[in-house]
């Protein structure tokens, strides 16, 4: 029997037998993920894949456990696109393999993989209604009209559009036509969703919300999601795990926590977030930390690696982790002096341009509640940092 | 102000020596002498009567409408194909084969003429009226080629990724998402199709010998041999028809432009 086959029937048990299925809340309950699905396990091995000896991936290997939501975060031509089409079926790897649940899935067309996707600008069927949009996947699958029906008002009601079912995909809004696209692609429950940048075309307001309606699907339905973005915010707020991914390759894959405390170098760091870079020289390692030589000032960073003394590395500080010196240094923190340069306001914060004597330049947040006295362009300072904070990179 | 009138006027004008053709058929149709004058003594619908009880002139008419109609279904089968396979190729290949499909719209047709005539010779084709639908076929498959690759270039690949992700077969995807979304192309290279059949003249004076005179044979002959009014019924009667199907054809393409630009 075929594979394709297979996955469909076992993900519908209640629908194979039409004469038992249970009236209305039975399958209702189903579309509405009122009982989770088991999320798939994804497992890319070493894939590869060249447009004319162009390395567009180049050996990406990756564990996306079952349940997971994982995001592919990078720069636009960082391979993080054509990594998702691999797992949907759209592209073949030149090299490498990919499995879900153990099985690899490189054989199979994409109609047979059982993934949904939602697809950048949503890829609604122009000539079908919103109902009969989400009703598609339903209907290769050979479900009857009446349970179609059924399905189709459930997930609707999941996305919040009742009542849009005989709308045209030219009549909703940017949001609403991205909500019939999330309920297409989970309609029929498979067990991985795809989303290549959903949320690229909307609003930042709306934007924000629907990550926040995407995060509860996901615990709700149970399912693994892979999620393709270039916006760091969005990774950071939505994801279990980020894999962050540069010139084809995966640079680093961790929590948003990790990712954030301990970028694994410059580009993460970079990337992610916001980051001040100090070069430094290691003078020796102390109670397993590192004692630096910052041009002249003496300073303290974690030994996540084990430099050599005298080798020059490169120090990350968040803008945040940075304050001026109050008088209130304890023993632990790093103390640099600093020239003011300049000094925005941003809202939430104030953003303060410095930089040190040696003429590297650093960026300092400073909270606009905090109780700070404002600093002044050209005026001189000290600020202070938890030496725990700063990363070599 | 006056650059806009004076540029009115010059568009008039070259409306007028557009259009003037058409209006003395057209009045000329309606003439009631026994000869092509102008302007006509008298009105009446005489010439009309006169074509529609002259069973030379319905049986060519009918055999245009048949052969124009089969053109219609082969060339709209192969062109689509075609435009649905050129998706496919890139580079040098596209631009040869694409080239290739187009050819009959560039070589001078006299010149087709000549080269399908002895061809078909050969296959005792001439004078039959499956040499004339497939001589024209070569013509109208160019239209049909254009027309739907412009409505394939409008369509969003990624529509036919989504279908296929949701599970439907390549064929499946082909009937329920690409198929309707570039029907509107289809027709018109369909009804262009029809034109260029129905109005071909050059081939068919060579191909259909006594045995397939179509419409535009039978004028020609009349022309030559016996000038009366009736063919400026006829002509009249051509142009509305032509004119009607052009219109669809209007039609159709704001239809595809607003389905696939409104999303």
């Amino acid at each position: 029997m075929d594979p394709g086959l297979n996955l469909r029937l076992s993900s519908w048990p209640a629908l194979r037998r039409p004469s038992v299925v249970a009236p209305v809340s039975g399958d209702a309950r189903r579309a509405v993920g009122g009982d989770k699905t088991r999320g798939a396990s994804v497992a890319l091995c070493g894939i590869e894949k060249h447009y004319d000896s162009v390395g567009a991936v180049r050996g990406v290997s990756l564990d996306v456990r079952s349940g997971e939501f994982l995001t592919l975060l990078g720069p636009s031509g960082s391979g993080k696109t054509t990594t998702l089409m691999m797992i949907a079926g759209f592209e073949t790897p030149n090299a490498g393999d990919i499995a879900i649940d153990g099985s690899s899935v490189l054989a199979l067309p994409p109609y047979k993989r059982n993934i949904g996707m939602v697809f950048q600008n949503y890829a609604l069927f122009p000539h079908l209604t919103a109902a009969d949009n989400i009703g598609f996947p339903l209907k290769q699958r050979g479900i009857d009209r009446a349970t179609r029906t059924r399905l189709v008002a459930a997930s609707l009601e999941r996305v919040h559009l009742s009542g849009y079912e005989r709308r045209y995909p030219r009549q909703l809004s940017g949001g609403q036509q991205q909500r019939v696209a999330l309920a297409r692609a989970i309609v029929f429950h498979p067990r991985l969703l795809l989303m290549d940048e959903p949320l690229g075309a909307l609003d930042k307001q709306l934007r924000e919300n629907l990550q926040l309606e995407m995060r509860r699907l996901h615990a709700d339905l149970g399912i693994t999601f892979i999620y393709v973005t270039h916006d760091q915010e969005e990774a950071l707020t939505m994801s279990d795990r980020v894999a962050v991914m540069n010139e084809g390759v995966v640079v680093q894959v961790g929590t948003p926590e990790d990712l954030y405390d301990r970028p694994c170098n410059r580009f993460v760091a970079a990337f992610i977030g916001e980051s001040n870079f100090l070069s430094a020289v290691v003078r020796g390692i102390e109670r397993n930390m590192l004692i630096l030589d910052c041009a002249g000032t003496t300073i303290r960073a974690m030994a996540l690696q084990t430099p050599t003394a005298g080798e020059g590395v490169t120090l990350a500080i968040r803008p945040e982790r940075l304050r001026f010196a109050d008088g209130t240094a304890s023993m632990a923190e790093n103390r640099i002096a600093i020239t003011v340069t300049d000094m925005v306001f941003a809202g939430d914060c104030c953003r303060y341009l410095c930089h040190t004597d040696s003429g590297a330049s650093l960026v300092l947040k400073q909270p606009s509640g905090s109780t700070g006295r404002r600093r002044h362009p050209g005026e001189r300072a000290d600020i202070l940092w938890p030496a725990g904070d700063a990363v070599i990179v | 102000m006056i650059g806009r009138s004076v540029f009115a006027v010059y568009w008039l004008m070259a409306l007028v020596f557009l259009a003037f053709p058409i209006v003395i058929v057209a009045a000329l149709s309606f003439s009631s002498a026994s000869y092509l004058t102008f302007p006509p003594p008298a009105f009446g619908v005489r010439w009309y009567r006169a074509f529609l009880g002259s069973r030379e002139w319905l049986d060519s008419t009918w055999l245009s409408i048949a052969v124009a109609g089969s053109v219609v279904v082969v060339a709209t089968s192969l062109g689509t194909l075609a435009a649905l396979g050129l998706r496919h190729l890139t580079g040098a290949v596209r631009a040869a084969i694409g080239a290739l499909i187009l050819s009959p719209l560039i070589v001078p047709g006299i010149v087709v003429a000549i080269g399908i005539y002895y061809v078909f010779a050969a296959y005792r084709l001439v004078g039959t009226a499956l040499g004339l639908v497939l001589a024209h076929t070569c013509l109208a498959v160019p239209f049909v080629v254009t027309s739907v690759s412009v409505s394939l270039a409008g369509l969003d690949r990624r529509l036919e990724q989504a279908a296929l992700s949701l599970g439907a077969t390549p064929s499946a995807t082909f009937r329920q998402i690409t198929l309707p979304l570039i029907l509107p192309g289809i027709l018109v290279g369909a009804l262009f199709a029809f034109v260029t059949s129905f109005d071909e003249l050059i081939v068919t004076l060579f191909l259909s010998g006594s045995g397939a005179v179509t419409l535009p044979r039978r004028m020609w002959d009349d022309l030559r041999f016996a000038i009366d009014p009736t063919i400026a019924a006829v002509s009249t009667l051509m142009i509305v028809l032509s004119a009607v199907l052009l219109l669809g054809a209007h039609v159709l393409r704001q239809r595809q432009a607003t389905a696939q630009h409104k999303v």
